[in-house]
């Protein structure tokens, strides 16, 4: 296996080998399926029930608010439809906000050509809501508030605690997409004021297929998926007992390093921001300085496409150096024209979209792996603007925070 | 996702660059789809194209097929360059993600707009 330097543990993490271990006896020796009452079923069933309560002890909750689903889409899906279906007679108006995840903003447009309205709030230059404009949305008719907890692409954090005072101020149902947070901060669903949450496993060391809702007691949600009457009838299917496994013994391994993990993924942040606006010309940094989940760093280099930067670190030129893994928000890898929504929503200029590059850390990235990162970035840059007809040095571009008209490609083609 | 072929031209791109004096200019794209190219040429007397460098702001194909398409005009007839097509360049790659074809596979258009300009200074 050649070696590589991996960051970009926002989009997946590697499966902790001792998460590993703690699934494997569930594949072919105890097997069983939890709902089943001899013993082989009862060995899954206990593990199930330690997983939950590991998962409840990392955000301050009660097990019996976990629900175990397939991952984070399937999760917000259920949050919003199910939150949607069952207040309907209530009323029928959601608020969220434009810089949302896919798994977000899909359901939301669904739900809308089925009749409901949704608010989608303006977030600032660096990617926050503004609680008030949250307070200011709220009417009698809604029915659910979904805020992401920590931006996926840019790191921003909301400020989640207020918005959730605000919504249980008017008794509104409140979700937060927590999937990149939760593992990564301390997390506690009372201090959030949330009512549902999301959890995505292989976001922190987990395994892949497997995330949870948390729901409040109390709370309204009709189950997206029917069938048997596993999950206290909320979420139908057989348990995927080595996944709930692995997302339990996660759970518990991040909450072990939440003391010190966290900071020193930061101070190491810190350092690529910090040496990025240093050593580097016409570059933007994407989302909020500080309010910034503690493995994000996002920037945009003027002149240049992201995913032949992206290309460039993944496929080093010399033997000696490792092939770094890095994302962008480029229109190149996201099948369409148009670059991340995100970052337009922030008002990068198009361009400025189209140059950018997500780091996201994780606890296995050290101080010399950035130190690789950085040298490698530097050269790219410098051998991609030489290439470049159109980057000038200097031209102030990444300045302005002023958006763009937009893109009219079939035109320019 | 990308042929060893297209890897090959985007890590070691031919004729990057401008060529000096120029006898034809051609530029195609727009920053705001993320894709851009100047093709250069010089053309000697029997209407070859003696020299031709490109410079290019995109993805991963759209440097590739720059590349490609420099090193398979060299040396050719106006009339020959101009019959350069989006297809006959990502053939010469060994082929292109379907959704490359269309945004960064412009090379031959700068390539043809290159060989217009010449046309018209003449």
């Amino acid at each position: 296996m050649t070696e590589s330097i991996f960051m970009d543990n926002a989009a997946t993490t590697r499966t902790d080998p001792e998460v590993i271990a703690a699934m494997q006896p569930y594949g072919n020796e105890k097997f069983g399926s939890p709902a089943t009452l001899y013993a082989l079923g009862s060995e899954a069933k206990s593990a199930i029930d330690g997983a939950r309560q590991n998962l409840a002890d990392l955000i301050g909750a009660d097990p019996r608010e976990i629900f175990f689903t397939s991952g984070a889409t399937e999760s917000n899906n259920w949050a919003i439809k199910g939150v949607a279906d069952a207040l309907e007679s209530r009323g029928k108006h959601i608020i969220t906000n434009e810089a949302e995840h896919h798994s977000i903003l899909m359901p939301c447009r669904y739900l809308e050509k089925k009749g409901w309205e949704v608010t989608y709030l303006q977030v600032d230059g660096d990617g926050l809501v503004d609680p008030e404009a949250v307070i200011k949305a709220m009417r009698d008719d809604t029915v659910l508030v979904t805020m992401v907890h920590g931006n996926h692409e840019i790191g921003t954090i909301q400020p989640i605690a207020e918005i959730g005072a605000a919504a249980r101020a008017r008794k509104v149902p409140f979700h937060v997409n927590s999937a990149q947070a939760v593992g990564h901060i301390p997390v506690d669903v009372d201090e959030l004021s949330c009512d549902l949450l999301t959890v995505s496993g292989h976001k922190f060391h987990g395994p892949k297929g497997v995330g949870a809702l948390y729901v409040r007691r109390g709370v309204r949600i009709t189950p997206l998926l029917l069938g048997g009457g596993q999950e206290r009838k909320r979420r139908a299917g057989t348990h995927n007992v080595p996944g709930i496994v692995g997302l339990g013994k996660a759970a518990e391994l991040a909450r072990n390093r939440l003391d010190k993990e966290p900071a020193r993924l930061a101070e190491l942040r810190d350092y690529i921001i910090d040496s990025i606006e240093n050593n580097m010309e016409d570059i933007r940094l994407n989302g909020h300085r500080t309010k910034r989940l503690p493995n994000n760093v996002n920037f945009s280099f003027d002149g240049i496409e992201g995913e032949s930067i992206m290309l460039s670190l993944s496929y080093p030129t010399s033997r000696d150096k490792k092939p770094i893994y890095v994302s962008t928000g480029s229109a190149c890898v996201s099948g369409t024209l148009e670059p991340s929504h995100i970052l337009l929503a922030l008002g990068v200029p198009v361009e400025l979209a189209h140059g950018s590059v997500r780091v996201s850390l994780s606890r296995e990235n050290t101080r010399e792996d950035a130190d690789s990162f950085l040298s490698a970035l530097y050269e790219v840059v410098e051998r991609l603007r030489s290439m470049s007809p159109v980057y000038k040095r200097g031209s102030k571009k990444c300045a302005s925070g002023s958006g763009s008209d937009g893109c009219d490609c079939e035109a320019a083609t | 996702m990308y042929t060893e072929k297209v890897m090959d031209h985007f890590q070691n791109p031919r004729n990057m660059g401008e060529v000096e004096d120029a006898d034809g200019v051609g530029e195609v794209g727009n920053p705001q789809c993320g894709d851009v190219m100047r093709i250069t040429i010089k053309v000697d007397d029997e209407e070859r194209i003696e020299d031709v460098k490109f410079k290019t702001l995109g993805c991963g194909a759209a440097i590739a097929t720059s590349s490609m398409v420099t090193e398979m005009a060299k040396g050719k007839t106006l009339d020959e360059a101009e019959e350069i097509s989006k297809k006959s360049v990502a053939d010469a790659l060994g082929g292109l993600p379907p959704q490359k074809m269309h945004c960064s596979n412009l090379a031959s258009d700068g390539l043809k707009k290159a060989i217009e300009d010449y046309r018209s200074r003449s």
